[in-house]
């Protein structure tokens, strides 16, 4: 997908959260949400099922205005953690421009964090991108529970985290770490425009 | 309008750093001149940083470079205010016609010109006439003309051709340099580490670091002991307003889960403006890094005097580009031209200057160029075909030799460089000479030079009389092998062996073969330059010693099987048998018989022979011919004259003669 419109002096973001189920990737979206000015966001598009689960994805537009003459725009999204919803990861994740990975700290949902990051790695392969190409962030959410159910950001590194890219902890129920995450995604992908040749 | 420029600000009073230089650089290049370079020039920055003093200090260099330079300096404001005041007395046409006669133009504060759509549209007709004209324009705002609101499209694709540059906040090196020099002009003195802890302060632009500076000078005038540097920075703390940080840093802080429900949400409130401000600087570092990635080589090309054209045009466009590709190829078009450049400057000098070879755009018309004055110049003179390796009659006393001569074409400039060939006259140094260049010559793109040093010295000679000499010398510097047969008779040709010395060192260096001939091993070769014999024993000097009995009987009968399909034995042991130093003798003394067969309609034969030497008249007096060359002829009829004398001994030493031939 084109990231960058230089004839209609445009960009185009697209922001994926990935991650387990219940890990707080809408969490994430809703605020953000809350803080962007009315004029600067969209509607935020959620289709939940009854008990709140996102069962196809959040959608939430950002319209930054005109940087350097672009105007700029963000799309970001959430995929369905659960297991079974693999065919929509796949859909959300096309042409997506960077990802963050939301794990969820608690030391008894490793496995889950482990299972998601290697189905992330396959949707991606599937769509012939790589995880090292892609910009990528992690995010170790609901570090604000006890300390004794999370494990700590070194330890969520050294077991997610084999690419050395930018980690932060979080509460997004807070909102502590949200915008600091979605700051170093965006960072990410739009570093790439200039290594991009334009068509 | 004002064509008071303030003294103060000059280049020289500008203090340069990361953050400024590619402005000052572009501006010093337009100032220097003014229309050519960068035009118009936008210099845009936050306010405090310098845009002003560098406006004014291009008009004060425009001046002092060209005193009769007509710059004119205003601000927007001026601009509006002289506009209206001529409207209102119908002289607006009288105010164009003024602007239209400037030079340089310095326009302030552009920034002024949102929402004035007449101000904007008088600025476009101005802004175009003096671009027409090859006038300079110089504009600064506090943002690039993109996000200046409601502009004109118009001026802002102008604004847009030209050249961008933007001047960021001083680093921590250049705020100090900068209250270094300022605090220097105002002769203030303070004690070690207090201005690097003033420039430590991260102020968002120059004023307000002056403005620090002079509390510090005012606070220390009436204070009793002198500033510290603590002091300094306990002093200025409150007083300094500093930028908001981005984003790294140290993870934010995270809250207790009892805090969690009670912290309100409006406890972060920049967090979108933040963001959105994090996101607007990589967009822009991003978006524009090719435009300023090529402004600078704009300039670093254009101050080398090499034309910019292909990657102004670039800069015109909106789309970016593959900018490292691009000014890849430039460079490597630049490096063709320096060295096409080089060459010609070697052939031509004057026409090395000609302002194509500053084009990148002109490769093929600069090399058809110099191609042309190649051809001009011409070939360096090259063996002849007489004398080919495998026509080379070896024997004992030529046995070194030969091998020589053909490890170096085998092996040519790696083997034996140089190879010298010593020995008397007549010996077949030339032979060989020759025999290496024809076999040389045969190698692709080989351009071999074979000449006589009597032939060196007139060219030379020549070419210092028609002021050429150096399409000489790149006539020679092109050859891939450099045969020079009689080197000795460059004795007492200063000149010509300081040339020589040159030619070989270049040749050497780039492995390429050097072979000479001379009449004695180079060190007994009296007045032969030092460097030049240094040079010559450097290689393989090989001694070629007068024909023994064995060789001139092979020589003898090679030539009778040449020219008469097979030889006569006895002819061929007479003629071996008489003592010569060279095989040019016993060719000579062959050659006689043979006219002398011919007239008697016979075939040459061993009592002819001994009839001619043996009934031959005494010798005349021996007459010195003084230098004695090779002077080799080939006649129409393939043989060989000789002015050589010949040496033999009779059989009866009491009847020795020395004979004169001719």
């Amino acid at each position: 997908m084109s990231l960058v419109n230089f004839t209609t002096r445009e960009i185009t973001c697209k922001i994926v959260y990935y991650g387990p189920g219940r890990s707080g990737k809408t969490t994430n979206l809703q605020y953000v949400y809350g803080r962007v000015p009315d004029d600067r966001r969209g509607r935020m598009v959620s289709l939940a099922t009854q008990t709140d689960r996102t069962l196809f994805f959040d959608f939430l537009p950002l319209e930054l205005g005109s940087i350097s003459g672009f105007t700029t725009r963000f799309q970001l999204y959430t995929v369905p953690g659960q297991v079974y919803y693999n065919a929509t990861r796949k859909l959300v994740l096309q042409g997506a421009d960077g990802v963050v990975f939301v794990a969820d700290s608690q030391a008894r949902q490793l496995e889950e964090n482990v299972e998601s990051l290697q189905n992330l790695q396959e949707n991606l392969l599937a769509q012939g991108a790589e995880v090292r190409a892609m910009p990528l962030v992690f995010q170790y959410n609901k570090q604000d529970l006890p300390q004794d159910l999370v494990l700590s950001t070194q330890e969520l590194d050294d077991a997610l985290n084999f690419w050395g890219v930018p980690s932060f902890p979080a509460a997004a129920l807070s909102g502590t770490g949200v915008f600091e995450t979605l700051k170093a995604a965006s960072e990410l992908v739009l570093r790439k425009l200039s290594q991009e040749e334009p068509a | 309008m004002t064509e008071e420029l303030n003294p103060k600000f000059s280049f020289e009073t500008l203090v340069v750093g990361a953050a400024n230089r590619l402005a000052v650089t572009a501006a010093r290049t337009v100032a220097e001149s003014p229309g050519t370079a960068y035009n118009p020039l936008f210099v845009y920055s936050p306010t405090g940083l310098g845009k002003t003093h560098l406006l004014m200090a291009v008009g004060q260099l425009a001046k002092e470079l060209v005193p009769q330079v007509r710059v004119e300096y205003l601000t927007i404001d001026e601009f509006v205010e002289a506009y209206n005041a001529a409207v209102a007395a119908g002289q607006s046409e009288a105010l164009r016609s003024r602007y239209a006669q400037v030079e340089v133009l310095l326009v302030d504060d552009v920034q002024f010109l949102t929402h004035r759509r007449e101000m904007q549209a008088e600025l476009l007709r101005i802004t175009q006439e003096l671009q027409s004209a090859g006038k300079q324009i110089v504009l600064t705002s506090d943002s690039p003309p993109s996000e200046i609101e409601d502009l004109d499209e118009r001026l802002l694709s102008r604004f847009d051709a030209g050249l961008l540059v933007d001047i960021a906040p001083p680093d921590a090196e250049t705020r100090l340099a900068i209250l270094l020099r300022r605090a220097e002009e105002r002769g203030a003195v303070f004690g070690d580490g207090v201005l690097q802890a003033v420039a430590e302060f991260e102020v968002p632009n120059v004023r307000e670091l002056l403005g620090l500076l002079n509390k510090l000078v005012a606070y220390q005038a009436v204070s009793e002991s002198p500033i510290t540097p603590d002091g300094a920075a306990e002093l200025l703390a409150g007083e300094v307003r500093t930028e908001v940080p981005m984003t790294t840093g140290p993870a934010p802080a995270l809250m207790d889960p009892g805090e969690r429900e009670a912290a309100p949400p409006e406890a972060r409130p920049d967090e979108f403006a933040d963001f959105l401000s994090d996101v607007a600087h990589t967009v822009e570092e991003q978006v524009d890094v090719w435009r300023s990635k090529l402004g600078k080589a704009i300039m670093r090309w254009e101050a080398e005097g090499y034309r910019t054209a292909r990657l102004e045009q670039l800069l015109d466009q909106d789309m970016p580009i593959a900018v490292e590709r691009v000014l890849r190829q430039y460079e490597r078009d630049i490096e063709r031209l320096r060295s096409t450049q080089a060459t010609m400057t070697k052939l031509d000098a004057e026409r090395a200057e000609d302002p194509i070879f500053y084009d990148p755009d002109c490769l093929e018309e600069v090399d058809q160029l110099v191609q042309t004055a190649l051809q001009e110049v011409g070939p360096p003179p090259g063996p002849s075909a007489a004398w080919a390796l495998s026509s080379f009659v070896g024997g004992e006393s030529n046995k070194v030799a030969h091998s020589a001569a053909q490890a170096v074409v085998a092996q040519p400039g790696t083997r034996y460089n140089p190879l010298v060939f010593a020995g008397p006259t007549g010996v077949g140094k030339t032979h060989l000479l020759h025999a290496i260049g024809h076999e040389l010559a045969g190698g692709p793109d080989a351009v071999v030079a074979c000449l006589s040093a009597q032939q060196l010295i007139d060219e030379l000679v020549e070419a210092i009389d028609g002021e050429r000499v150096d399409a000489w010398r790149t006539r020679y510097r092109r050859a891939t092998a450099f045969l020079l047969d009689d080197a000795h008779l460059l004795v007492g040709k200063e000149r010509t062996q300081e040339e020589l010395f040159h030619l070989f060192n270049e040749l050497f260096e780039s492995q390429r073969q050097l072979v000479f001939t001379m009449a004695g091993v180079p060190h007994e070769v009296e007045g032969l330059d030092d460097r030049l014999i240094s040079r010559l024993e450097g290689g393989l000097v090989v001694n070629v010693a007068s024909p023994d009995r064995e060789l001139r009987r092979a020589i003898v009968v090679g030539k009778l099987e040449q020219d008469f399909g097979a030889a006569d034995e006895e002819l061929a042991d007479y003629l071996a048998a008489r003592p010569a130093d060279s095989i040019r003798g016993v060719l000579g003394l062959l050659q006689r018989v043979a006219v002398a067969a011919e007239a008697q309609g016979v075939l040459p034969n061993a009592a002819l022979a001994r009839e001619m030497v043996e009934g031959a008249a005494p010798p005349r007096p021996r007459v010195s011919t003084g230098v004695r060359t090779s002077g080799i002829m080939i006649s129409p009829s393939g043989g060989v004259r000789s002015r050589e004398k010949m040496v033999w001994f009779w059989p009866d030493p009491a009847q020795r003669v020395i004979e004169e031939m001719t």
